[in-house]
C-alpha cells in the first residue's frame, strides 16, 4: 500500500550562526494513486521537503523511497512542478512539453512524440498558443504549461511546489478548478506543496501539516472526506469544510508553538 | 513638450558637440600647432579619397573605402577565429571547475597584454605579416567572448538546470536545449565587446606590419608628412567602429529578446 515512504528524512544548511535545521526527521507514507497535500507557512521547509522527493536536494538522513526503491536522485519518474513555472523562455510552449515527451520517450518514433506533446497542450488548454513563447503568456497561462509539462513525463509521483502561489487570487481559484479536473482526468499519485487551506482541500485526499519552530515536523494527518467533483463554490460553507478548517489551523497553530 | 521638438533636439545637440571638437581643432590648428592641418584644409586633401573611395593607385594610394574594406576583411577574419576559440573556451570555463582552476590564471595574465607585445610575437612565429596582424587580433579580442561565455554560463538560473535534472537530460541535450540558449545573451555580448577590441587592434596590427589597410594607411601617410590624411584616417576608424558596435548591438538585443 505504500508508495512513497519517507523515514526520517532531516535536513540542515549550515549558516553564519550555525546549522539551521530545515527538517527533522520527517516520516510520511503516501499510497499509490493518492493525493497527499502538505500546507504549512512560507519558510516551513516545503519547498525543501519536495526537492529531497523529487532528488534535487541530498537529504543529511533518512531514506525516501519510491515503490521500495531509494531515491538517490532526480528522475522523470517523478514529475516536478516548480513554484516559479521555470519554462525556458527559448522554447516555445510545445517545445517546452516536448522536451519532456523526448526524455522519457526517446525510443519512440517522431511522429508519436510530436502527438503526444501535443496531446498534453490540448489538456491543459493550450491548443491555440502552442506556439507562443512564455513570455507571451499570462501567469495562469505559464502555469499551465508547466502543469501539461509535469505530466508530460507520465510519472509515477508528481509533485507540486506551490503550483498557484504565483498567482492572482482570482486566476488561482480558477486555476484550482481546473487542475482539480486535471488531475481527475490524469490520476496518479501526487503531492501537492501549499500555504492555501481551500486549495489543499478542493484538490487532496489527505492533508498534512509541517511546520515547527526547530526543523519542520509533520503534523496528524487529516482526511478530506469531500466527494469529487468539488465544487469551489460553496465549499467553504459545507460542515466538513469547516471541520478540516479547524483542524489544520489548530495544528498549524501548534506547529508554530501558539495557543491553538 | 511635444515630440516633434524632442525629435529636433536628438538632431541639434550632436551638431553641438560636432562643431566644438571643429572649434577645438581649428584653434588647435592656428595657434597652438602649425603642422596640424586645419578641418578644411583636411577636407580639401582628403577629397579624393572620399568622393572616389573606390579608386586604386597603387598599394598604399587607395580611395577610404577601399582601405577600410581590407581592414574590415582582415578584423572579420581576426574576429572570426577569436569567436571560434573563444566561445568553446568560455564555455569550458564556465562548465568545468577543473578547467576554470587549471586556465583563469593564464587567462587572466594574458588578458591585459596590448597587441603592440603580441604583434612581434606573431610575426616570430608566423614570419609573415597577414597571418601575424590575424593573431594579434584573435589573440587580444578573443577574451570579452571567453569571460561572458563563462560568467553567462555560471549565471543560468539553477531552476532551468533542475528542469534538466528531473528529466534526466542527457549532457548533450542539456548542453544544445538548456545550457547553450540560457548563455547565449552573455555570449552576444561577449562578441560585441570582441568585435570593439578587434577594431582597435586593426590599426596597430596594419601599423606594426605596413599592410594596406586603414591603420596601414594612416601610418604611410604619417612617414610621408601628409597630416590631413591622418585625421581623415581617424575620422574613419572612429566612424566605422561605432556603426560595428551598433550593428552587433541589434543582433545582441535581437538574442536577448528572444
Amino acid at each position: 500500500m505504500a508508495f512513497l515512504t519517507l523515514d526520517g528524512v532531516t535536513k540542515s544548511y549550515p549558516t553564519p550562526q550555525g546549522r539551521h535545521t530545515v527538517l527533522r526527521r520527517i516520516d510520511l507514507i503516501v499510497g499509490e494513486g493518492e493525493l497527499v497535500a502538505v500546507i504549512g507557512a512560507s519558510g516551513s521547509g516545503k519547498t525543501t521537503l519536495v526537492s529531497i522527493i523529487a532528488g534535487l536536494v541530498a537529504p543529511d538522513g533518512g531514506t525516501v523511497r519510491l515503490d521500495g526503491a531509494p531515491v538517490t536522485g532526480p528522475g522523470p519518474d517523478r514529475g516536478m512542478i516548480f513554484q516559479n513555472y521555470s519554462l525556458l523562455p527559448w522554447l516555445t510552449v510545445e517545445e517546452n512539453v516536448q522536451l519532456a515527451v523526448d526524455a522519457v520517450a526517446a525510443a519512440r518514433s517522431s511522429d508519436w512524440r510530436r502527438i503526444r506533446a501535443r496531446h498534453f497542450v490540448d489538456l491543459v488548454g493550450l491548443a491555440a498558443a502552442a506556439h507562443k513563447r512564455p513570455r507571451e503568456l499570462s501567469g495562469g497561462m505559464r502555469q499551465r504549461v508547466a502543469v501539461a509539462r509535469g505530466l508530460a513525463t507520465e510519472p509515477r509521483l508528481l509533485l507540486l511546489d506551490e503550483p498557484l502561489s504565483a498567482l492572482d487570487a482570482l486566476t488561482r481559484a480558477t486555476l484550482q478548478s481546473e487542475l482539480a479536473r486535471i488531475l481527475a482526468t490524469e490520476r496518479r499519485t501526487a503531492i501537492l506543496v501549499t500555504n492555501d487551506i481551500d486549495e489543499a482541500v478542493l484538490l487532496a485526499d489527505r492533508i498534512v501539516t509541517i511546520g515547527g519552530r526547530d526543523g519542520a515536523v509533520i503534523g496528524r494527518s487529516i482526511a478530506v472526506d469531500l466527494p469529487r467533483p468539488r465544487e469551489r463554490r460553496g465549499l467553504s460553507r459545507r460542515p466538513e469544510y469547516q471541520r478540516i478548517r479547524r483542524a489544520l489551523m489548530d495544528q498549524l497553530g501548534n506547529a508554530h508553538g501558539e495557543a491553538a | 513638450m511635444t515630440a516633434k521638438t524632442l525629435d529636433l533636439r536628438s538632431l541639434l545637440l550632436p551638431l553641438v558637440g560636432i562643431s566644438t571638437v571643429l572649434a577645438i581643432w581649428t584653434l588647435l590648428s592656428q595657434h597652438v600647432s602649425p603642422d596640424l592641418p586645419s578641418p578644411w584644409k583636411t577636407w580639401e586633401e582628403s577629397k579624393p579619397y572620399v568622393t572616389r573611395p573606390f579608386f586604386k593607385d597603387g598599394e598604399m594610394n587607395q580611395g577610404i573605402g577601399r582601405f577600410a574594406f581590407l581592414s574590415l576583411v582582415r578584423v572579420a577574419k581576426g574576429f572570426g577565429i577569436a569567436v571560434l576559440l573563444g566561445t568553446p573556451l568560455g564555455f569550458l570555463l564556465g562548465l568545468s571547475p577543473f578547467f576554470r582552476k587549471a586556465f583563469d590564471p593564464v587567462i587572466q595574465v594574458m588578458r591585459p597584454i596590448s597587441p603592440l607585445a603580441w604583434l612581434p610575437l606573431g610575426m616570430v612565429i608566423f614570419q609573415r605579416s597577414e597571418p601575424a596582424a590575424l593573431f594579434t587580433i584573435a589573440l587580444c579580442a578573443m577574451w570579452p567572448t571567453v569571460v561572458n561565455t563563462a560568467v553567462g554560463v555560471r549565471s543560468i538560473n539553477p531552476d532551468y538546470l533542475n528542469v534538466g535534472r528531473v528529466l534526466n537530460l542527457s549532457r548533450a541535450t542539456m548542453l544544445s536545449k538548456i545550457i547553450v540558449p540560457a548563455t547565449l545573451p552573455y555570449v552576444f555580448t561577449g562578441f560585441r565587446l570582441s568585435l570593439g577590441l578587434a577594431w582597435l587592434v586593426i590599426v596597430a596590427s596594419e601599423m606594426l606590419t605596413g599592410s594596406p589597410g586603414i591603420g596601414g594607411f594612416l601610418w604611410q601617410e604619417y612617414n610621408s608628412l601628409v597630416y590631413s590624411h591622418i585625421l581623415l584616417s581617424i575620422i574613419t576608424i572612429g566612424l566605422i567602429g561605432f556603426a560595428l558596435d551598433r550593428l552587433m548591438g541589434v543582433v545582441e538585443r535581437r538574442v536577448q529578446t528572444v
